[in-house]
């Protein structure tokens, strides 16, 4: 029975969705309960598999050519993969709920629910997988899912666009992702974990190798959680339905790139080289998403920037060797960024589909329950503490103080930028004068959308507290860390919420202009120039050898050529039987001449 | 005596006239004639070579004069096909001057 269960939490989803799409695309009612059920079969499974020790997935072979390239179908099944198991599953059922209010009347929802299944189903695989191939096969499932869900409305062109953004970005990360795969299995000859980490240390004899390896590895981690310089999918991607971004752009899906590092830490931690750029690229990428932040309108963006950031701490912790504050980070966050993003929803959907913060401002006293919620999940994301931000927070930065100093400054002005964006946006939505009629008119949503919110709060304030947390985790911070650091944490804190309070209370718009920090330092911009001027050249090669190759050489040359030589063939065709009698008797005088006199 | 040199000597002139009147006559049923000459110039230096070629045993080779026999008659039947189509030629022209017929040229 045991060792069913696993099975039995992957492939719930899996037969919903195909029950969906195959049964029940017209009754979009059994659709979505269809759907909620199994994502309530795979939690309560999960959570018996985290209560009980000692489970052995069954396992079977899948492809196995003459021992060289072996490929199982198994689990791993260790306290890191069960906790993401009742994360992923716990923060799914409860997005799965608040669905049900979001997309109460929208034309596809049976589709959404069936792709929402779906990517239960490749998000659960991503985190039982227990080697490369299958990782890799679930990896590319949820960047389909995530692909159909972004393009959910695919009739609005930039939902359409979003997606195809989202897709190919993505795959240029994983491309790189497969190499890496591809590189390990040459060297160690296995793709299973528990097989290769063993056989890593026989590799340090060579290092370029192995960094190569793993910076290729990293690669996937870089496109799927959004780091620089791949990150542009993820703001675009709030294109799709909140829910969407609340569960697979901020919960989970973008978490699998730090999972699936920390999974494989024994091939990243093998080289100091590719820890340390991992780390860098991290701090990059919350220094940068952070100063973005700053200067959006969006409410949801602005949420997709700091779910950058917070992806960046995680890198910066897993590039500082350490996993368990990664984990930590990844855990709460998964938490509070869900809670974030279906508060906006919430706002969003009561004010019928109005994203500018610009046009929000006094909701506090229309939507209170939202209010509370959302305001826990931003203390929560600004580490505030006691909320759970602020310990995993506080954990990555005291790694980073006692190992990397620079990255450790950035770190804490990331902070403070945190800290600023996100009490700017709490100022400008809740509080103030309501500047549309939208925002005035609105009330309260339903409790399946409030239920779910609560649910999260709670889950967002206890999140950190040792005594929750260590049930799932082997906590990084409990080995008397000095009083410094969240010090000075708290002080970031502090001075950005201060500076945000003190610019943006009573406004009505935006005080402050940078038009770099408004066009995202024109990272779309570049990338349009970059694939725009590639694309040209390319076009002009082929362009020049499709006209001059193809067309005039092969195509009109061999015409033209046949053409000719009829034309002097022509020339023979004298038409006077005397003359062909002649050409035959010299022919006939050659032959004898050759034949005879000169053999 | 007469040697294989005056009948090899006797075809080649036969040859020589059948060509001259191929190139230079312009009615057709005169290069007709002058073909069959040519061919039965090739005749007389088979059988000549065939006379002349004495095995072993004391008898000439046949196998030449066999294959004379075998181009008289093929030659007899390109004959028939050629005047047949002589005459055709002749029906639709009126004509068997060579320069009146080049239709084919370009």
């Amino acid at each position: 029975m045991n060792s069913i269960l696993p099975w039995v939490v992957l492939l719930a989803p899996l037969v919903s969705a195909a029950v969906i799409t195959l049964f029940t695309q017209r009754w979009k009612a059994v659709s979505s309960f269809i759907s909620i059920a199994a994502v309530l079969v795979s939690f309560a499974c999960s959570c018996l598999i985290f209560t009980q020790s000692g489970i052995a997935a069954a396992e079977f072979a899948w492809i196995d050519i003459g021992g060289a390239f072996k490929v199982p179908l198994g689990f791993t099944l260790d306290q890191l993969s069960m906790t993401m198991l009742v994360l992923v599953s716990g923060v799914g059922t409860t997005i799965h709920i608040y669905s049900l209010g979001y997309m109460r009347d929208d034309e596809g929802k049976s589709r959404y629910f069936a792709a929402l299944s779906l990517f239960m189903f490749a998000m659960l695989g991503i985190v039982l997988a227990n080697n490369f191939v299958m990782l890799f096969i679930f990896w590319e499932l949820v960047g389909f899912t995530s692909y159909v869900l972004i393009g959910h409305w695919f009739y609005r062109d930039a939902a359409a666009d979003a997606g195809n953004k989202a897709f190919i970005t993505t795959r240029i990360g994983d491309f790189g992702f497969m190499i890496g795969i591809l590189m390990v299995w040459m060297a160690t000859g296995s793709v299973v974990f528990a097989e290769i980490a063993p056989r890593m240390p026989s590799l340090a004899s060579h290092p370029a190798f192995v960094t190569i390896a793993a910076l290729l590895i990293f690669c996937g981690a870089v496109g799927k959680s959004a780091q620089f310089p791949l990150h542009v999918w993820l703001p675009d991607a709030m294109e799709g339905p909140t829910p969407i971004s609340a569960l697979i752009h901020a919960a989970t899906m973008v978490a699998a790139g730090v999972y699936m590092l920390v999974r494989v830490a024994f091939v990243i931690q093998a080289s100091q080289t590719a820890l340390l750029v991992v780390a860098l690229i991290g701090t990059i990428t919350a220094v940068m998403a952070a100063l973005i932040a700053t200067q959006q309108n969006d409410i949801k963006r602005i949420l997709a920037y700091s779910t950058l950031s917070q992806l960046g701490y995680m890198m910066m912790a897993v590039g500082l060797a350490s996993n368990d504050a990664a984990m930590f980070h990844l855990f709460t966050h998964a938490f509070f960024k869900a809670l974030l993003f279906l508060g906006a929803g919430s706002i969003i959907v009561m004010l019928h589909h109005e994203q500018n913060i610009w046009k929000m401002g006094g909701l506090s006293r229309k939507l209170p329950v939202t209010f509370v919620t959302f305001t826990v999940g931003a203390l929560a994301l600004i580490g505030c503490p006691p909320f759970s931000g602020f310990f995993s927070k506080d954990a990555i930065l005291a790694l980073a103080y006692e190992r990397n100093l620079p990255i450790f400054i950035v770190g804490l002005f990331t902070a403070f930028l945190t800290a600023f964006y996100v009490v700017r946006l709490l100022v400008i939505v809740f509080f103030g004068d309501t500047r549309s009629e939208g925002a005035r008119q609105s009330k309260e949503s339903p409790l399946v959308m409030t239920g779910p919110l609560i649910v999260l709060a709670i889950l967002a304030t206890l999140g950190g507290f040792g005594f929750f947390a260590r049930n799932f985790l082997a906590l990084p911070m409990e080995k008397g860390v000095d009083l410094f650091v969240p010090a000075l944490a708290f002080g970031a804190l502090i001075v950005g919420s201060g500076l945000a309070i003190a610019i943006y209370r009573n406004r009505t718009n935006e005080p402050i202009d940078v038009e770099v920090l408004r066009h995202k330092f024109y990272f779309d911009e570049f990338y349009a120039w970059l694939i725009n001027w590639t694309q040209e050249l390319l076009a002009r090669v082929a362009a020049f050898f499709d006209r001059w190759v193809i067309d005039t050489a092969a195509v009109e040359g061999s015409s033209r050529g046949t053409w000719g030589i009829g034309a002097l063939l022509r020339l023979v065709q004298v038409g006077n039987l005397q003359a062909y009698v002649f050409l035959f008797g010299l022919g006939v005088v050659a032959v004898i001449y050759f034949a005879v006199f000169r053999s | 005596m007469i040697t294989l040199g005056d009948y090899l000597i006797v075809s080649g002139i036969l040859f020589a006239i059948g060509f001259a009147g191929v190139m230079l006559r312009r009615n057709l049923i005169i290069i007709l004639m002058s073909l069959e000459l040519m061919l039965n110039a090739a005749n007389l230096s088979l059988v000549a070579f065939s006379r002349f070629r004495v095995g072993p045993t004391g008898l000439p080779d046949y196998n030449a004069q066999v294959f004379v026999f075998f181009i008289i008659t093929v030659a007899a039947a390109e004959v028939a096909v050629g005047l047949a189509v002589l005459v055709a030629l002749y029906r639709a022209r009126k004509t068997t001057d060579v320069n009146d017929i080049s239709n084919l040229r370009f």
